[in-house]
């Protein structure tokens, strides 16, 4: 509360110059949660050497492989830090846009798993001789299959006021079954061997942005789809609506007189598209083939990557970078220095209940403070 | 049986209130209160209060929003401690440290306004709640078909609470008072959130419990009159605060409490108002200007699917503040959500302008964007129906403005809506309506919660607004509110209104439904 006769000086200050806004908020959303990933990044190096140690293994060692296996190389910058990130950084966004709108959408991983099925079945439809031209109808399926995957559990919701993290976390577990029929059943190769789907033809694979590296195409649309919807929250009526809904569905309702139903379906539906391009984006980047574990649980990485981005979506580029690295330095680390990968997962799990603790710290300092 | 059961009460016959036939007399006291006082703050909530309810008789307790009858109810059960007083359940003192669990021990039992049932769980689950030892499903369940055999309360043991209408929700409260032995039964309007029928049912039910037992009695919370006088055996009447009157129902008629309950100051000048320069009386103000709002026999349903206004006609000029004064559950809320546009109509036309200011009652919850700067929740107000782009820089100078010319202190635009003060809040809340100049403005309780300076300031918005050409439908749960702002001012009583003169009596008779 500002003291009264402060307040005459003080608003000229406070209305905003036509550039000091922008800027204020481009250091809101991007410089900020870079400092915030360098915090993150200390963090984490200090909880890996405490465990290193405590498990009785050479941090010094360790360590050398993980930033090898991360940093080491520009074949490991490009190749498997920045490909590791991209399916983490859609289903983050995925995340983060449903979040915003108050809906706990633990499904990223289903939906991903359904836009990746649905994405190797229009590459079967489409057939071997397909050009490039079909690599956008490969996407798009993706697209579709994820909101529609996330579609059921947003009816459940809405119809029958199913909780949508239940059905969600249900949802997960049916396309994991489902992918492991289609990979033995329908979309399975010629040969009947191997439980996987047919190889993707080249001409469908996503182009390649560096050559001689994994580098493709869905780094650049990850990156694009963050910048945009990081502007769309905060620049369009739209998103504004999607944001108050997420806040105070009650006044949403009440004051801005919005069709809170209608925000919450539109958000789940683009929550689950995120999610479903997500997967046809790794499956037409990365492994050109569907099969049984197609997805090492990215869909549950991307509630951590959300988070700790606070539902930024500009930051989300950021978390799940730093994620793709701690990944792909693991596999090194369990390779070169015997280090196992669970040990990065439990940094991983480590720094959520630290950033989350830490928020809640904040914001009841804040609470103290406005009482006094 | 507890052993304070069968205690007999030596003190029934010098505590015995105003002299009745020598049998009457006699009836030792259920529940006895001494010089209750109790004060919150500043405020005395009770001014040493007394009741006496007699054993084997329904008590009617009444009084006007805020007159402390819950609050008194509330020391009775033990959920508030008084100052002073004391409480007496069968003639045993309990008043020192008197808790829920106690008084429960004691044989007495509060049904809540807001019913405190865990939706999630069983009819047996909840009656089972907060008993001691081993829950025993199958023993639970023989106790509610017996208690529902010997009073005709019958429920499923195994039905979610969840599924329960709200009226089979107030009978599952009860069943869990009885199921602990309960012989006082302490009801806080049980009638507000039931239907006409399921109201005469619960009225019928109350007089045979205290009829199966001379040592039952029921206390019956109510601003109804006539639920209070067709039911009750005595009355006992408070306000603001102190007990103004009590006797055998048979003693009063719906004028004499209706007298008793609005003071003798009814007919002077509102206490605790003084009327604000720039109130013109309703005559000045009609004629010349427009109907902005007319309304023309609607009727709305709650979202129970209950109606809860029926066939209500009136309309509100330009540059006129309309009073609606009403008791708690009378249809107010419905009717000026309908008004607002945020609730369809059953039947009925309504004619009202495309932009309306509303300012609900629950700010917290209908109003703000805590966790958002005053600049998005300025936004908010036409959020619904705002198209591509926002402009930001606009807003926020919108805002800034807005701070400074209605006087809301906040350090500025960017801060979030929680930061500010309750009265600051509701000043922005109203500016916010404003800032557009709607030709109508719907204004439910918005003075709740507020400090004697924040008041001044609302009320002083709305004159200012009124004067400025604004039409104006504004509820108040507090009578002297409504009256010292409206020109005119409208009664509802059982979902349906009535004009009444600018009168503390006459207003107030017609709110609890007496001619």
């Amino acid at each position: 509360m500002s003291d009264p006769s402060t307040s005459p000086e003080q608003s000229p200050r406070d209305m905003p110059t036509s550039a000091a806004p922008l800027a204020e908020s481009f250091a809101q959303s991007f410089v900020r949660p870079l400092l915030r990933v360098g915090a993150l990044l200390a963090t984490t190096l200090t909880l890996l050497v405490a465990l290193l140690v405590v498990t009785g293994h050479d941090p010094a060692v360790a360590l050398r492989a993980l930033v090898r296996g991360a940093f080491g190389s520009w074949y490991a910058i490009t190749s498997a830090t920045l490909v590791r990130a991209v399916p983490l950084a859609f289903t983050g966004l995925a995340v983060a846009v449903a979040f915003r709108a108050g809906l706990l959408n633990i499904g990223a991983e289903g939906q991903l798993l359904a836009g990746a099925a649905a994405a190797a079945g229009a590459a079967a439809l489409v057939g071997p001789s397909a050009g490039a031209w079909a690599i956008p109808l490969v996407l798009v399926a993706g697209v579709l299959s994820g909101a529609l995957w996330a579609g059921i559990a947003a009816v459940l919701r809405q119809r029958f006021g199913v909780l949508e993290v239940i059905s969600t976390i249900m949802l997960n577990f049916v396309a994991l079954y489902v992918v492991g029929w289609l990979v033995r059943g329908p979309l399975q190769e010629p040969s009947r061997i191997y439980p996987q789907s047919v190889a993707l033809p080249d001409a469908l694979h996503l182009p390649v942005l560096l050559p001689g590296t994994r580098l493709h195409l869905g780094v650049a649309l990850a990156a694009l789809l963050a910048v945009y919807l990081w502007w769309w929250m905060r620049g369009t009526a739209a998103g504004f609506r999607l944001r108050a809904v997420g806040l105070n569905a009650h006044a949403a309702a009440t004051t801005g007189r919005i069709d809170v139903a209608r925000v919450s379906l539109l958000a789940f539906l683009a929550s689950g598209a995120l999610a479903g391009l997500g997967g046809a984006v790794e499956y037409a980047g990365v492994t050109y083939a569907l099969y049984e574990n197609f997805s090492p649980g990215y869909g549950y990485t991307a509630i951590a990557v959300a988070l700790l981005a606070r539902l930024n979506p500009a930051g989300v580029l950021g978390t799940a970078l730093l994620f793709g690295a701690l990944q792909a330095g693991a596999n090194a680390m369990q390779r070169d220095a015997g280090v196992p990968v669970a040990l990065v997962n439990v940094v991983e799990a480590m720094l959520i209940l630290l950033v989350i603790a830490g928020d809640r710290l904040s914001i009841s300092n804040r609470t103290r403070r406005d009482r006094t | 049986m507890s052993p304070t059961g069968s205690h007999a009460n030596a003190n029934a016959s010098a505590n015995a209130q105003a002299p009745k036939s020598a049998a009457e007399s006699l009836r030792p006291l259920a529940l006895a209160l001494r010089g209750v006082h109790k004060q919150f703050g500043t405020t005395i909530a009770l001014n040493d209060v007394s009741l006496e309810v007699r054993a084997g008789t329904i008590h009617a307790l009444l009084g006007e929003n805020g007159a402390g009858k819950t609050t008194l109810m509330r020391v009775a059960f033990g959920l508030i401690s008084p100052d002073r007083g004391t409480v007496e359940v069968a003639g045993r003192t309990e008043s020192a440290g008197l808790t829920p669990t106690r008084a429960l021990a004691a044989g007495v039992g509060m049904v809540h306004q807001h019913f405190s049932l865990v939706s999630a769980m069983t009819v047996a689950q909840n009656i089972a709640l907060g008993g001691r030892g081993l829950f025993a499903p199958s023993k639970v369940d023989a106790q509610i078909r017996r208690i529902g055999e010997r009073t005709g309360l019958v429920l499923d043991p195994h039905v979610m609470v969840s599924e329960l209408s709200v009226s089979a929700q107030q009978r599952c409260e009860i069943v869990k008072a009885l199921a602990r032995d309960v012989r006082v039964l302490i009801l806080d309007e049980p009638t507000a959130v039931l239907a006409p029928d399921e109201a005469q049912t619960l009225l019928r039910w109350l007089r045979a419990f205290v009829q199966e037992s001379p040592e039952h009695a029921v206390v019956l919370i109510t601003h109804k009159l006539r639920d209070a006088l067709s039911v009750a055996d005595d009355v006992t009447v408070l306000r603001r605060g102190a007990r103004v009157a009590s006797g055998a129902a048979s003693t009063f008629t719906e004028d004499t409490l209706a007298e008793a309950m609005l003071g003798a100051d009814a007919r002077g000048t509102p206490v605790g108002y003084e009327v604000l320069p720039g109130v013109v009386t309703h005559a000045d103000s009609g004629g010349a200007h427009h109907e902005v709002l007319s309304v023309d026999r609607i009727s709305v349903a709650d979202a129970r699917g209950i109606e809860r206004i029926h066939q209500v006609s009136f309309h509100v000029r330009a540059g006129e503040i309309v009073g609606l004064a009403a008791v708690e559950g009378s249809g107010q809320e419905q009717l000026l959500r309908a008004v607002a546009g945020l609730l369809p109509l059953r039947s009925g036309r309504l004619h009202a302008p495309a932009d309306i200011g509303f300012v609900p009652e629950d700010r917290h919850r209908d109003a703000l964007l805590l966790d958002a700067s005053l600049t998005e929740n300025l936004a908010l107000r036409d959020a619904g129906t705002r198209r591509g782009r926002m402009d930001w820089l606009a807003l926020a100078r919108r805002t800034t403005k807005l701070l400074g010319s209605r006087d809301v202190r906040a350090a500025s635009a960017r801060v979030h809506a929680r930061t500010l003060s309750g009265g600051n809040q509701q000043k922005f809340i109203l500016a916010r309506a404003l800032e557009q100049a709607p030709p109508l403005l719907v204004v439910e309780n918005p003075t709740r919660g507020l400090d004697f300076r924040a008041t001044t300031a609302v009320h002083a918005a709305l004159n200012e607004a009124r004067n400025a050409g604004t039409a104006i439908l504004l509820y108040s749960s507090d009578l002297d509110e409504v009256l010292s702002l409206s020109d005119r001012v409208l009664a509802m009583h059982n979902g349906r209104l009535r004009e009444v003169p600018r009168d503390r009596e006459a207003v107030g008779r017609a709110m609890l439904g007496v001619a």
